[in-house]
């Protein structure tokens, strides 16, 4: 089987097509057993109670919010270099969904910082390279939905996410030595020391979940992408 | 051959300079915007003297990043309607050697006079006189950086409506090291400790700007010719 076939639009459309059930699915049982194990196997936490079982949540969309990023870097790197079409929907088609998940992240490291530290936001270096994460999201999309012409679009908004990885990890790092830098131990980041094997699994389901929803989304969004840019080709034309 | 590029790159250099020469104007309103900002922080916040010092290092800092910021607007704007980017990206000279030129002259022009202005703005908020000195040398070190990697977004938004904001937009997230090492330096020299580390860091950043931005912006400018 020549596997670099389905790097043509036309023939990645109805593979996506029947890729999208299959991970779907698997998104939903995985996020079935994950939220099973979070609610009522994982044990209550001595120190923070049930709050933090939002943990379930947080920790998996933080996960994905940075790797996506990468994903989407090296999509839109893949295809500024060998000019291939479908990696760079394949990039515009992950950012919306690494947006959601940053977002994700904050609102509910918001929400379980309320409870557990008494303040919905700190300066802490993982909220605040978060927080920039968002941003550069955000900046790459606006970049490419403001360039009309879509493979200047393409181009442009790859050169940027390629910037943004390379900036990513001094982001980071700046910000953690700022962090340290500017705030005693007012409050503890610190995460019960020793994690309850069962509370680690229903965050690794989760996490499969999330990547599975993830791949599933994108494949769906690239499937609409590929349906806008090829509309006047005939192969478009031709489907049921 | 490599003698064509340095010739190639300093006409870039002094036909920039000439040009800011001429539009002193554009020079100035830099200068008047950072000069502005900072004196309306004190306004906002009012005048007690402990909280001017400690945020001092810091407005000082944000407002230099907003100046070279709005000054990105005219870096390669003029000479991508007027068709001399085209003429540059078609001269066979390496295209990250010349737009590294146009950046110096853009920095020169736009850069420089906001590192002489800035300690007299710190003065205004009381920082005691190490620090000012701090705050020059950062501002030295940083701008030059904030130059190269916005010269990146103003490449990516050329000839796209509303290029301005969009710049901001993609470029302000990237100036955030050069802020956090920035400021540090000077609140670290203000509170009587050793500067050096955070200038250190600054330099870092910028010999890693000069030496990678450069082809981002010709990538960029590439791709916004096509």
């Amino acid at each position: 089987m020549n596997f670099w076939k389905y790097s043509s639009p036309q023939t990645f459309y109805p593979l996506a097509g029947k890729m999208i059930p299959v991970f779907a699915v698997l998104a939903f049982i995985f996020g079935i057993g994950g939220l099973y194990v979070g609610f009522f196997v994982a044990p209550t936490d001595f120190q923070q109670g049930e709050s933090y079982r939002i943990i379930f949540i947080h920790v998996p969309a933080a996960w994905m919010s940075m790797f996506t990023y990468l994903v989407m870097a090296f999509w839109a790197g893949i295809g500024l270099i060998f000019n291939t079409r479908l990696s760079s929907m394949m990039a515009r088609a992950l950012a919306p969904t690494g947006a959601l998940m940053t977002f994700l992240a904050l609102w509910t490291g918001a929400l379980w910082g309320k409870p557990t530290w008494g303040t919905w936001w700190v300066w802490d270096a993982r909220l605040t390279s978060e927080l920039i994460l968002l941003f550069l999201y955000i900046g790459y999309m606006s970049l490419a939905a403001a360039i009309d012409d879509v493979r200047r679009a393409d181009k442009a908004s790859a050169v940027l996410a390629l910037v943004g990885v390379v900036n990513v990890p001094i982001i980071y790092y700046s910000v953690k030595w700022w962090n340290t830098l500017h705030q005693g131990a007012s409050v503890s980041l610190t995460r019960a020391p020793s994690m309850a094997e069962s509370m680690l699994l229903g965050m690794l389901l989760m996490a499969l979940a999330f990547w599975m929803y993830t791949i599933a989304v994108s494949l769906m969004r690239v499937r609409a992408i590929i349906m806008e840019r090829e509309r006047a080709s005939a192969w478009v034309q031709e489907l049921p | 051959m490599s003698g064509g590029v340095w010739q190639a790159a300093s006409a870039v250099t002094a036909r920039d300079m000439l040009l800011a020469t001429r539009r002193r104007a554009d020079v100035l309103t830099t200068v008047f915007f950072f000069a502005i900002v900072v004196s309306l922080f004190p306004l906002g916040v009012g005048a007690e003297p402990a909280i001017l010092r400690s945020i001092g290092p810091g407005v000082v800092w944000v407002a230099a990043l907003l100046a070279s910021l709005l000054a990105l607007g005219r870096l390669f704007a003029g000479d991508f309607e007027d068709g001399t980017l085209e003429q540059l990206v078609l001269s066979g000279e390496s295209l990250a050697m010349l737009v590294l030129a146009k950046v110096a002259a853009h920095w020169v022009a736009t850069g420089l006079p906001l590192v002489l202005l800035s300690p007299l703005l710190g003065l205004q908020f009381g920082l005691p006189g190490e620090a000012l000195w701090v705050l020059t040398c950062s501002v030295a070190i940083g701008t030059p950086v904030l130059s190269l990697l916005g010269a990146i977004g103003a490449a990516l938004t050329l000839g796209v409506r509303g290029a301005g904001a969009l710049t901001a937009l993609l470029v302000l997230p990237l100036y955030v090291p050069v802020l956090i090492f920035g400021a540090g330096a000077v609140s670290a020299a203000a509170e009587g400790m050793q500067a050096g580390g955070h200038l250190s860091l600054l330099g870092a950043m910028l010999f890693a700007a000069v030496a990678l931005a450069p082809w981002a912006i010709a990538a960029a400018v590439r791709i916004g010719l096509e």
